[in-house]
């Protein structure tokens, strides 16, 4: 499989590659690790007419740590994110959930701004994006602006980035310590996307929750946050009758498609018990 | 379509061509350098076959255009061999274990195992099997792929290798 023709351009600087996508167009698109939209490309579900890279955007690599907030290059890829040492010490849900993308091979080249801006609500970090309070950096040609990842998914394939705009950062406020966290994923194969998948982010004080989030995966068109689930938890002790509450909560607000995957019955289904078993997962790790 | 001009080194050595910029690099290993020990398997991006190494990573070459491959570093099966010939630790593996049957996924097994030794140089079992999962075989049922590595491994550390009891 060969894909349709196309213009390829390599800028150096996040600004020319903004110009570029504005200038040429609707026909272009940006270029991260490309291991979702190739294969589109190759099957011709996609022909944009030009490409435009963003490897050789040094400045869009890369993690650093600004005061109590984690700001990552959207370039970096999945496996750079495995490997760092500041990522596995201040949140290390994010390596839980890398490890649970694809394969070694897509993670060696797949991005976490990939991941994030495609919209495929079958991506595993949006949803963990939402659980942490991330914000995306979007630059377009009129300037840069910060938009929260609960406000970014707005459809499948469709985000509230502008035409010609570039997902350029992501920033995430540092889990407090002794936080207790899990990302459970339900996947028929390794490299499958998740027939259900939570995240979930804790404190607790006392054997009892104290503050909690929930965000669930390839359960809707978005990536979904669990609120009501969340609030169901909070001055409890998970006990088993709040761990059925709470996955009850976060059931009403699924609406997964049916596909090879499993019928909408099962996939919620699965999707509360992705729910309870995140949450006592993260209690257990909590301090 | 404009050709582009990519210059790479690949098993050592310097090459060049001309290439569309929607050749894959896959099909610039297989077609233009004649380097057909690279495989393409499912094309989309799942079963490994056409795993080689870039610049100290493991990348599928069908998920990749040529022209993204200008100035790296690339190892195909071809270049895995020592120096003098003889066949690698790895290569050894899998002759000594018989971690093959077709053979069709052993090029993309091999480049694999080579680059999570390179990182993990005494895996677990569980270890090899995660980092294998990229990559598909539908004859051996792993078993002996899986032995094969550990082989390898126990090569490359200079200590001998012993098959865990069935």
């Amino acid at each position: 499989m060969i894909p349709g023709p196309f213009s390829y351009y390599r800028p150096a600087t996040v600004a020319d590659a903004v110009k570029l996508l504005s200038t040429l167009g609707d026909e272009a698109r940006p270029l991260a690790g490309g291991h979702s939209l190739v294969p589109m490309m190759k099957l011709r579900l996609a022909s944009p007419e030009h490409l435009v890279d963003l490897h050789g955007i040094a400045g869009l690599k890369g993690i650093h740590r600004d005061g109590n907030t984690i700001v990552i290059g959207a370039m970096t890829t999945q496996h750079e994110l495995l490997a760092s040492d500041e990522i596995g010490k201040s949140l290390p849900i994010m390596d839980e959930t890398a490890l649970l993308i694809a394969d070694p091979q897509v993670r060696y080249r797949g991005t976490i701004g990939g991941n994030v801006a495609n919209g495929d609500p079958g991506n595993d970090m949006p949803a963990l994006m939402m659980t942490l309070g991330a914000t995306y950096r979007l630059e377009g040609a009129s300037g840069a602006r910060e938009v929260a990842a609960h406000e970014f998914y707005q459809g499948a394939y469709f985000t509230a980035l502008e035409p010609g705009e570039l997902l350029t950062a992501i920033s995430i406020p540092v889990p407090a310590a002794g936080h207790g966290y899990a990302y459970e994923k339900l996947k028929r194969k390794v490299g499958d996307y998740a027939t259900a998948a939570a995240a979930v982010v804790l404190t607790m004080a006392g054997g009892k929750v104290a503050t909690c989030k929930i965000g669930l995966t390839n359960l809707s068109e978005t990536p979904l946050l669990a609120e009501d689930a969340a609030k169901a938890v909070i001055g409890t002790s998970l006990d088993p009758a709040t761990l059925k509450q709470a996955a009850a909560a976060a059931e009403a607000i699924m609406s997964p498609a049916a596909d090879a995957r499993g019928p909408v019955e099962y996939r919620k289904h699965v999707g509360g018990i992705m729910v309870m078993r995140a949450l006592q997962r993260a209690a257990g790790r909590a301090g | 379509m404009a050709k582009t001009h990519v210059t790479m080194k690949v098993n050592g050595a310097e090459v060049e061509g001309l290439v569309e910029p929607r050749t894959l690099l896959v099909h610039f290993i297989r077609e233009n350098l004649s380097l057909t020990g690279t495989h393409i398997g499912c094309e989309t991006t799942h079963c490994g076959a056409c795993t080689v190494d870039i610049d100290g990573m493991s990348v599928k070459s069908c998920t990749m255009f040529a022209v993204q491959a200008q100035g790296s570093d690339i190892t195909t099966i071809e270049g895995v061999a020592n120096a003098d010939g003889s066949l690698s630790a790895l290569q050894e593996g899998f002759r000594m274990m018989h971690g093959l049957q077709c053979g069709f996924c052993t090029p993309g097994m091999i480049l694999r195992a080579h680059r999570l030794l390179k990182e993990n140089p005494s895996p677990t079992e569980e270890e090899i099997r995660m980092g294998i999962s990229g990559n598909i075989c539908r004859c051996t049922g792993y078993q002996n792929i899986v032995k094969a590595i550990q082989y390898a491994a126990a090569k490359i550390n200079g200590v001998e290798f012993r098959e865990a009891a069935e």
